[in-house]
């Protein structure tokens, strides 16, 4: 089977549903921050895959992006981890259905 | 014109502050009210004397001071005062009489706990009389004439706790107001009739040519009406009834309403708007001014017959105002204007020494009034006892060294003159007969004979007392000097004409025929009563000799003439009558409409309560209920989950893109 920017386009779509899903059913935090890491690696998939299929593709530019990103969700990650660190001191969990603190 | 003019109203202003004064001081600085009192009292007089100054200047002087009190829409009222012989002397005596009384009071008031308000009420009366006296607009001599009354009502009654005192108060206030509503009337219509009320205003008042023009044949209305409100103030028949029963006041009270101030009102009035009298007059006789004569020469007889059968020491006395007001009225109706002034004058002086006496004998006697129970004060009251003497005889119109003598010869004068009739002046010479009379008997049960139950213990005043009669006895003699015929000089200076000295015409007829009729008078009452006097001590229920004589007569005059019981069964009776019609109007018929007015409001306020209850309440909780519910659906959403959030916001996302792919 040839690669074709389809393939890429659905595999990736996948991937954003898998995320998405995992982000919004698994109640605990660091499940969900996988889930976004997820949908963020469905995106970076999508940079490289126009970028490949584009009619002139210039050798670094949608590597570059998706490298950017990639190193943009690790900073992420890593508040994301901090977050859920902070949470658990403050609320000794980290089920997510019992953060309502947003509620109005 | 002398500053004095522009502010006469500081006359009567000074004993006004000087009441105010007082009546805001505590209860226990009696001296410093007494002393207020006082204080705005010689302020009066010398102010007085300062404005008697200037009407010295020329015969027939006159000064007003006339401006604008408010003025609404096209109408301008204007007030003023003014300044002329009359008024000069009525405030000199006023003043005068009025600071001897009060002097007086300091005394007889001594043990009583209201002793400031007395003084505060007394400045205020002498305060509202002076004002009356300079009043140059009619208007403003009302006000003053009801402020009067109002103080009289207040110094009447001002024993609250006696109940006589309480209704003589009422009595007073309520036939004076009789009188006023006449007075009132004739307001009313020389304002309508001359358009000002401003008695002397160069040319344009309404006792001036002009004014008196523009009335033309009412003026007689005018002038009768007016002289309902002299009735009620003077104690004229047919309103005199509340004149006695206004001894229930204090002493002083007494003196000052028979003397200085209240009934000399009535006659002041009279001489004030005598134009109004006299207008139209031919050969001096106007319709109203025989009124006048008529209603005088009615009280003075009437009064001067009960004063005969009275027993209460202050009583005789006020029948004796009665009938001397009656005298002076009867002067004015016959044209003897000054004369009666010159009585008016001469009567306050002398009236207020009887009456202070009065209080003298009845403050010695421990507050006994019946004269039944005196008897024999002559040794242990002195003082009281010569001065009473004086004003009797002043009263009695001896000749030739009282000033009563004097004036009353004047009156008989000009009463022989009147055109119209006779008998007003023979009925006169009986009224001094008489007065000598019943003057003798009461001298003679209060100071002659034995004593009795009162008079044991009876002690003479202090000289706080004292001082003011013997001030007023000499001013009762001393006044005599300016009333003599050789030289007329009050007669002169308040018609105007100058008076000449002429010692022949000292002795004139009519001063035989007075000194014979005081004689007769003093000389009955002497046999009559003489007897009376000396009977035995501790006996007080004695019969009167004219009882002994004529016991119906007696009665009759004993029960003032059964006036007051006539008036009982009639006016009195009619308008009790009428109340109680009222009452019943007003509780069955106009209470019926006033409630079916009620109901028919009530029925409007349930529909409208209804309106509110189920229309606009019902709509606004409506409004309420829905918006909670819409709060609390959204509130719903706002649930704090994380994750419903993102799923909406990736719903959302999903329904963007759909709606994206099918556009596109």
């Amino acid at each position: 089977m040839t690669p074709t920017l389809t393939l890429f386009l659905t595999i990736s779509a996948a991937l954003f549903s898998i995320g998405l899903l995992a982000a919004l059913s698994r109640r605990h935090a660091i499940f969900i921050l996988i889930g976004i890491e997820m949908m963020l690696a469905a995106a970076n998939l999508n940079f490289v895959a126009f970028w490949r299929f584009s009619p002139q593709p210039q050798p670094p530019i949608g590597v570059m992006v998706a490298i950017f990103s990639i190193a943009i969700a690790a900073a992420e990650a890593a508040v994301g981890l901090a977050l859920v660190i902070a949470i658990y001191r403050h609320y000794r969990t980290t089920n997510v259905d019992q953060l309502d603190q947003l509620q109005g | 014109m002398s500053w004095i003019v522009t502010n006469l109203w500081l006359i009567p202003a000074a004993p006004l502050a000087a009441s105010l004064i007082i009546l805001s001081l505590a209860n226990s600085r009696r001296s410093a009210a007494a002393g207020l009192a006082i204080i705005g009292q010689i302020a009066a007089l010398a102010l007085s004397i300062l404005a008697f100054l200037p009407t010295l200047q020329a015969p027939g002087y006159r000064s007003v001071h006339n401006f604008t009190w408010f003025t609404f829409g096209e109408q301008t009222l204007r007030i003023g005062w003014m300044i002329d012989p009359l008024a000069a002397a009525m405030l000199f005596m006023i003043t005068l009489v009025s600071l001897c009384i009060f002097i007086f009071s300091i005394g007889y008031m001594a043990g009583d706990k209201n002793f400031n308000r007395f003084f505060a009420y007394l400045s205020f009366f002498s305060a509202a009389m002076l004002g009356v006296v300079i009043a140059d607009s009619l208007l403003l001599l009302f006000i003053c004439w009801e402020l009067v009354g109002l103080a009289s009502y207040l110094l009447i009654g001002f024993w609250i706790d006696r109940p006589s005192a309480a209704a003589a108060a009422k009595k007073a206030f309520i036939t004076t107001r009789i009188g006023d509503l006449g007075f009132f009337l004739g307001i009313l219509w020389l304002y309508g009739g001359s358009g000002t009320l401003l008695f002397y205003d160069g040319g344009n008042g309404c006792l001036e040519k002009a004014g008196l023009l523009a009335l033309g044949a009412s003026a007689t209305f005018v002038a009768l009406l007016i002289f309902c409100g002299a009735v009620g103030k003077s104690g004229q028949f047919p309103l005199h009834v509340w004149l006695p029963d206004a001894m229930e006041g204090p002493t002083p009270v007494s003196a000052l309403i028979h003397a200085a101030t209240m009934v000399a009102a009535g006659v002041f009035l009279v001489a004030r708007v005598y134009p109004l009298f006299s207008f139209g007059a031919v050969d001096g006789v106007t319709p109203s001014l025989t009124v006048v004569v008529l209603i005088g020469t009615i009280t003075a007889l009437m009064a001067s017959l009960i004063a005969l059968g009275q027993f209460d020491i202050k009583r005789i006395l006020a029948y004796s105002t009665v009938s001397q007001l009656g005298l002076m009225m009867v002067s004015l109706g016959v044209g003897g204007v000054a004369a009666g002034m010159m009585h008016l004058i001469a009567h306050g002086f002398f009236k207020a020494l009887l009456f202070l006496g009065a209080g003298s004998v009845i403050h010695g006697c421990h507050h006994e009034q019946d004269i039944r129970k005196m008897g024999g004060l002559r040794r242990l009251m002195p003082i009281s006892f010569l001065t009473y003497a004086i004003g009797m005889m002043t009263l009695s119109g001896v000749p030739f060294f009282f000033s009563g003598g004097w004036t009353k010869e004047e009156i008989l004068h000009a009463t022989v003159h009147w055109h119209v009739s006779h008998i007003p002046h023979y009925l006169m010479l009986a009224g001094v007969v008489l007065t000598a009379l019943y003057m003798t008997r009461q001298m003679i049960y209060i100071f002659f004979g034995n004593r009795r139950a009162a008079s044991e213990n009876a002690h003479e005043s202090p000289p706080v007392m004292t001082l003011p009669l013997i001030a007023l006895a000499i001013c009762s003699i001393a006044l005599s000097v300016v009333l003599t015929p050789a030289w007329p000089w009050l007669h002169g200076y308040l018609t105007g004409e100058p008076a000449h000295f002429d010692i022949a015409l000292l002795v004139q007829p009519m001063l035989f025929v007075s000194l014979a009729l005081v004689a007769v008078g003093i000389g009955l009452g002497f046999v009559m009563y003489g007897k009376a006097g000396r009977e035995d001590r501790h006996r007080t229920a004695e019969t009167d000799p004219l009882e002994h004589v004529q016991p119906a007569l007696f009665h009759f005059l004993e029960n003032k003439m059964w006036l007051d019981e006539i008036y009982d069964r009639t006016v009195v009776a009619w308008s009790r009558m009428a109340a109680r019609i009222s009452d019943w109007m007003d509780r069955h018929f106009w209470d019926g409409l006033v409630r079916g007015f009620g109901g028919l409001g009530q029925l409007f306020g349930i529909f409208s309560a209804n309106f509110d209850e189920r229309g606009i309440n019902v709509g606004v909780d409506e409004t309420m209920t829905g918006t909670r519910g819409l709060g609390r659906v959204m509130s719903a959403w706002h649930s704090g989950q994380i994750q419903t959030y993102l799923g909406i916001i990736a719903v959302g996302m999903l329904a963007l893109l759909i709606l994206y792919a099918w556009l596109a």
